[in-house]
């Protein structure tokens, strides 16, 4: 079996959470983790005679989602009603939109293996409500609505995605740009950013796509990865033993890391979509589209291409910071008094990023804020402190969150430039050793090290490392 | 209404997607009932309707948007009121065999 003779063929369905207050179409509150059932009303618990006003907030999100991946907005679309019985759906229909989504086509750009950009195709972004929570013990399941009526939008791309790896980089730019649009907190333990896969395989040269099946319950980035590269071998090794693939949705078990058949369903997806009586239909004029374009926070390419503009930096450091807005966000706040702004830059890929990642926390919840580390990173441009000092100062932040100026004081980490003081440890030092004195002037260059060592020494570590070079050379000259 | 619109198989299937047990005498019954329904409505494919955009709705001014405010505040107990069972502030149901 060759797994070179075939090619992966897949397409991502992205559903997300629109960071609304309130609900799509009544006013109660889209805070997640709340008691069971303390966010409904009789609108999104579907009692009879009730009528959905929809959210400008969730519509403005929606199309900035579509502004922000090149798409086609709809100047007039519908909703429509998907029918189904489910106990987490209390109308028997969800709120949805089937023929006519907000948004058409456009495009998500990835950079594919070899590093070249990649231009992942959209077919369209929707806008639906969320249905409840199912809790299943057991002898019964509980039904909590909370979420019932949370705004929606479902990313749609066509099958142009090839590999684990160009799915996992699409997800993360798709994530990326609807968190720095603010569309979307992108929290996918939370289930505000939940993606199902279809996979087929192919031989390579043929053009025809192969028979698919659907992933769900793929809850992390790194579920994504493996559940294709499973599904893709799977397949390949079925149609290798003669079989043919069935079309079926399968389930991620990610404790046996392996894709399973979900039962099917009695009878195929029949949802018997018509268009929803209860609302007209939305428009948005092109005044209403250029209304939010203009409301647009930067997009992570722009501010990727302004680093390497106006800040020197490099494409990879710019792909780094600019990974996520708040790291960006970060970075730029740190380096706004700095007379180089790749000072902030390193603190931030190094320090921050390390201690975020090994905290788990967010940048906000884990760091001192970005004014805090760009007056440390002021100091240590200033040469009052070392590189060192400024970590170890970092560290102490973290826990007591006192000012650097403060931290900086109080651990008595500011390095002494007083040149008089260096001066007169080089003095007492060249003294007590004229051996090695005799040594270096005899030729062994590499006492140098030495004596600075033992300088910083007797200087208790504080001593500015380059004001201690220029008077030992000058003293070791003779 | 020599000829048949639709068959006793799908009758049956609009059943089941409603959840509606029928009855075998049930079934022939609401065939013929639907048979006239399309048929009723078949009179409107005798209209050109070429070029014409699907009316959804009467009255083209659009979806009211409103401000995206938190209006409701919580309030489990008048929603649970009237759940059959319940249990820890959930609705209780007939466990779902996924």
């Amino acid at each position: 079996m060759s797994n070179e003779a075939y090619e992966a063929v897949i397409g991502l369905e992205v559903h997300t959470h629109l960071m609304t207050k309130s609900k799509l179409f009544c006013g109660c509150s889209t805070e997640f983790g709340r008691a069971p059932n303390e966010n409904v009303c009789p609108v999104c618990m579907g009692m009879p005679g009730v009528l959905p006003v929809l959210n400008r907030r969730a519509v403005e999100l929606a199309v900035r989602a579509g502004l922000a991946a090149h798409c086609e907005i709809s100047p007039r679309s519908i909703f429509d009603r998907k029918s189904y019985f489910y106990p987490d759906l209390p109308k028997n229909y969800q709120i949805s939109q089937y023929e006519t989504p907000v948004c058409r086509g456009g495009y998500i750009e990835i950079q594919s293996g070899d590093g070249a950009p990649k231009k992942i195709r959209l077919v369209r972004i929707h806008i639906e409500e969320d249905a409840g929570k199912n809790i299943h013990e057991a002898d019964a399941s509980l039904v909590d609505f909370n979420r019932s009526c949370v705004p929606l939008i479902e990313i749609v791309s066509e099958p142009d995605i090839r590999s684990a790896a160009e799915a996992s980089a699409y997800l993360h730019e798709l994530r990326g740009i609807l968190r720095y649009i603010e569309a979307s907190d992108g929290r996918m333990e939370e289930g505000s950013f939940r993606c199902d896969v279809n996979v087929s395989v192919r031989k390579r040269g043929v053009s025809e796509l192969g028979v698919k099946t659907e992933i769900k319950n793929l809850n992390s980035f790194r579920f994504v990865e493996k559940a294709i590269e499973y599904e893709v071998n799977r397949q390949i090794a079925t149609l290798e033993s003669g079989s043919r693939i069935a079309q079926e949705t399968h389930l991620w078990d990610p404790v046996r890391e392996e894709t399973r058949p979900m039962r099917s369903k009695e009878f195929a997806n029949d949802y018997r979509y018509f268009p929803e009586p209860d609302l007209p239909p939305l428009l948005i004029p092109p005044a209403m589209v250029e209304e939010i374009r203009r409301a647009m926070p930067e997009l992570p390419s722009d501010r990727r291409a302004r680093y390497i503009r106006d800040f020197g930096l490099s494409s990879y450091e710019a792909g780094v910071l600019t990974a996520e807005r708040e790291t960006a966000d970060y970075f730029e706040g740190a380096s706004v008094g700095l007379k180089n702004r790749r000072t902030a830059a390193n603190w931030v890929m190094t320090e921050v990023l390390r201690i975020a990642n090994e905290t788990g926390q967010q940048i906000s919840e884990a760091l001192p804020s970005a004014r805090e580390a760009g007056a440390l990173l002021a100091m240590v441009e200033a040469q009052q402190i070392s590189l060192n000092a400024a970590k170890t100062a970092f560290a102490a932040m973290i826990k007591s969150r006192k000012s650097a100026v403060e931290t900086v004081a109080e651990l008595g980490l500011a390095q002494v430039s007083d040149t008089v003081a260096i001066a007169s440890a080089c003095d007492k030092l060249l003294a007590a050793e004229p051996e090695k004195l005799a040594e270096y002037r005899a030729g062994r260059d590499k006492l140098f090290g030495f004596f600075v060592g033992q300088v910083m020494k007797a200087m208790g570590g504080k001593a500015n490392p380059k004001v201690i070079n220029e008077i030992l050379k000058q003293k070791l000259a003779g | 209404m020599a000829e048949k619109k639709i068959t006793l198989e799908q009758v049956r299937h609009v059943a089941r997607l409603a959840r509606i047990d029928l009855y075998p005498d049930d079934e022939e019954r609401l065939r013929t009932d639907m048979d006239q329904i399309l048929s009723y409505v078949d009179k409107l494919g005798e209209l050109d309707v070429n070029g014409i955009e699907p009316t959804v709705q009467v009255g083209e001014s659009g979806a009211p948007m409103r401000s995206d405010e938190v209006t409701n505040s919580p309030n489990a107990e008048a929603m649970l009121a009237n759940a059959p069972v319940r249990h820890r502030g959930y609705f209780k149901v007939p466990k779902i065999i996924e």
